[in-house]
């Protein structure tokens, strides 16, 4: 059993990394130094193990294990503690969290062989992954905004890694900035609870504290009214961090950042953190029933809509950025339809082959010269087997084709859309069907214009970038293999190893669906559906076919059709045009041309009209006063006198 | 004669001292009104050290101590008043090379 220190060593061990490189490898052992790669990896492998102990932990426990919390700060009664909640979906999250995290930064240790920032980016990662343990760990509301805030920190830093590059610093402020919105939700929630901190403490419960939060609504402390504005507020920060429409627009920006990064952002850390917080306060959602309805509905917008978008992107990265968009939206539009474990499974499976994807995108990206246009890659198949491999078996997973892990949980979500009966769930399942359909065809449009045809020239020919010499592709190193190769593996095999049909060895059947779950009586474990999942895989399947026929074989539809100058196209190339909405309308004619001018017009009135008005009486007074100074002795020395004889004067009568 | 004739002399003349030093214009009598209110004060010392603080009633050496406390600040005064007179005249003599006066007016550099 794992105790508290071994658990708090999770955290501190990054943590401890990101300190000692920062303080010491970067400054003086060297900014290329090969030592902070060996550091953050030691120190993501202790974490590592210490989570699947920590797992092993739980499950041999059978329920949470209770750690108790420290006082922090105290404002008149209420108590703000910091403490760890290890509980089973602490113990998974920090599973696949330091695991893929682990596997990213060995892989990194190849990508980045080259790069002048070395030291650097690892000190960042190390950061990054400590602040999303500590987030997955916090047990405290103020607590998990501080970690919150980190990880939003530290993918700023991240994403704008190559900082003079002028798109990656925007890229990294449109993050921030964007998340930061969805935060205001977040912190107006916590503003919230602590104003209805009375009937928190009149029971006995601490109003920050995540356990007493989710009690409350059982012990019926807290109305659903107020539980749904608190799921709302906190919902919005979710949204904000998994880029759910519409803050969805800064995710497919980050890809500005270094391949490894995307790959933790998308996969482990920053944007599972949003699905982490619905689900830890899942019975502070599932009390409110339009918390619920606006979960899923805003997921299955997500899902739809970046999937949409996904269809026409050339750039490889950014069509696993809208893929990622898309599968979060499914994750939120299973909790939203209460699917809890569902979604949790699919974060899981997601992690892994999300990870894979974008690992082998670096590593095409890595062997095409670094650019990542899908336009001027072809033919790499025979050139990268294993690169090709992986992303095969990544890509059918997403696809949601058996046996992969997608496969499993994402029948599981559209299992749990299909028997929940509301209509809501019922639209929410037919996005669900028509978001696989797409996602299939757009994830093997991908693979296809990359792995098949001929070889396009790479990054030479791409005019967006400035390379002039030839790179003729190649295998990526061992280092960057070995990751693709154990994150394939995984895709692979976790889906129906962890969520089984029937009992595998020591492992029940549905293990991870009994496993996680919130509470007694709701999320009921649902029987494998064939039906569905026979539909589910079909569809998937038509995607990839109509993915082949368009991208592969003879019979090309795409040049026959003027799809370039369709209307449909227009809009899915240009995203919605939702950065130019905000950018110009949003930013440009509301804010600065109608908000920021009136408030300079206050500003120049009102409030310069204040200051202006108290500097003119002062120096008016000063002028006046002035006058008193002649600068003769003998004046100064009669209103001295007098002043004296004054003061004595009203002491002899005031005695 | 007794304190009261003593005290009323001093007021008197460290009023006339104060009266001058405000209102003259030459510095010199300036600086002679300044030595007018001294001796005005230590008028005063000595006047209240010699009516007001007992007489030594006999070995005690420590009232006997006590007793010309006011005729020993007088010196002291007299002392000091000396070494500021030859600062003062001092001040005079640059004066008088900077401005060519001795006029106390004609000195306004405090006002800047």
């Amino acid at each position: 059993m794992i105790n508290e220190l071994g658990t708090w060593f999770i955290f501190f061990s990054p943590l401890l990394a990101f300190v000692l490189i920062g303080v010491f490898v970067w400054p003086f052992i060297g900014k290329k130094s090969k030592l902070s790669g060996y550091i953050t990896i030691f120190a993501i492998t202790c974490s590592t193990i210490l989570s699947f102990w920590a797992l092993g932990s739980v499950i041999h426990n059978g329920q949470a294990i209770e750690i108790d919390s420290h006082n922090w700060v105290k404002i008149e009664n209420i108590e703000i503690n910091v403490g760890i909640m290890l509980d089973e979906l602490t113990a998974i999250m920090l599973v696949v969290v330091s695991s893929v995290s682990l596997l990213v930064q060995i892989y990194s240790t190849g990508y980045m062989k080259n790069d002048g920032g070395y030291s650097r980016y690892f000190m960042y990662m190390s950061l990054f992954t400590a602040s999303m343990i500590g987030l997955i760990l916090a047990s405290n509301l103020i607590q998990m905004f501080v970690f919150w805030e980190l990880v939003g920190a530290s993918s700023y830093l991240l994403i704008g890694f190559w900082f003079n590059k002028p798109a990656a610093a925007a890229a990294a402020k449109k993050a921030f900035i964007i998340t930061r919105l969805g935060d205001f939700g977040f912190l107006l929630a916590i503003l919230y609870l602590f104003f209805n901190s009375g009937s928190f403490l009149a029971n006995g419960l601490n109003p920050f504290e995540v356990a007493d939060i989710n009690n409350a609504i059982a012990l019926g402390v807290i109305s659903s009214s107020v539980a749904g504005w608190v799921a709302i507020g906190m919902f919005a920060g979710a949204m904000g961090k998994s880029a759910q429409f519409p803050f969805h627009t800064w995710l497919p920006d980050a890809m500005e950042g270094p391949t490894p990064v995307s790959a933790l952002i998308h996969a482990a850390t920053m944007v599972a953190a949003g699905i982490f917080l619905v689900a830890r306060f899942f019975p502070l959602f599932e009390a409110s029933k339009e918390a619920m309805m606006v979960v899923a509905l805003v997921g299955g917008i997500t899902a739809i809509f970046a999937a949409s978008i996904g269809l026409v992107q050339n750039d490889i990265k950014r069509v696993l950025a809208y893929s990622t968009i898309s599968q979060l939206g499914y994750m939120m539009l299973a909790l939203g339809v209460g699917a809890y474990s569902a979604a949790i499974f699919h974060l899981f499976t997601h992690a892994f082959f999300k990870a894979l994807l974008f690992l082998t995108a670096g590593s095409v990206s890595h062997s095409v010269g670094g650019t990542f246009d899908m336009r001027y890659m072809g033919g790499l198949k025979r050139l990268m087997p294993w690169t090709y491999g992986a992303v095969m078996i990544g890509g059918l997973s997403l696809a949601g084709i058996f046996p992969m892990a997608g496969f499993w949980s994402k029948d599981e979500i559209l299992n749990h859309a299909w028997h929940s009966s509301s209509v809501v769930s019922d639209v929410v399942f037919w996005i669900a069907i028509i978001a696989a359909f797409l996602t299939a065809f757009y994830m093997f449009r991908a693979i296809f214009m990359t792995f098949e045809g001929e070889y396009k020239g790479g990054a030479k020919s791409d005019p967006g970038m400035d390379v002039l010499e030839e790179t003729t592709p190649h295998e990526s190193p061992k280092v960057m293999i070995i990751p693709l190769i154990l994150l394939s593996i995984a895709t692979v095999t976790v889906g129906w190893l962890v969520n089984p049909l029937t009992n595998i060895g020591s492992i029940p059947i549905h293990w991870f669906a009994d496993f996680i779950h919130v509470g007694e009586g709701h999320d009921k474990v649902l029987a494998f559906n064939k039906v569905l999942a026979v539909i589910a895989s079909l569809i998937g399947v038509s995607g990839i076919l109509l993915a082949y026929l368009i991208y592969v074989s003879k019979f090309r539809v795409l040049d026959r059709l003027p799809v370039k100058t369709n209307e449909i196209y227009k809009i899915l190339i240009s995203k919605y045009y939702f950065d130019e909405f905000y950018e110009d309308v949003i930013t440009r004619h509301v804010f600065y041309s109608r908000f920021a001018t009136y408030l300079d017009a206050i500003d120049k009135s009102f409030i310069d009209g204040i200051v202006r008005t108290v500097d003119r009486i002062g120096r008016n007074i000063g002028r006046l006063i002035a006058q008193i100074q002649t600068g003769q002795l003998q004046g100064y020395g009669v209103v001295t006198s007098f002043g004296v004889l004054l003061l004595f004067g009203i002491y002899l009568i005031f005695r | 004669m007794d304190l009261q004739q003593f005290l009323i002399i001093g007021a008197i003349l460290f009023f006339i001292g104060l009266f001058g030093s405000f209102t003259k214009k030459n510095t010199i009598v300036v600086l002679m009104c300044i030595e007018l209110m001294f001796n005005a004060v230590n008028l005063t010392a000595v006047a209240m050290s010699r009516y007001l603080v007992p007489y030594s009633t006999g070995n005690d050496s420590s009232i006997v101590d006590s007793i010309l406390t006011g005729q020993i600040f007088s010196i002291f005064i007299i002392t000091i008043a000396a070494a500021e007179i030859a600062i003062g005249l001092a001040i005079v003599i640059v004066l008088v090379r900077n401005y060519k006066s001795v006029f106390i007016s004609d000195v306004k550099e405090l006002k800047h």
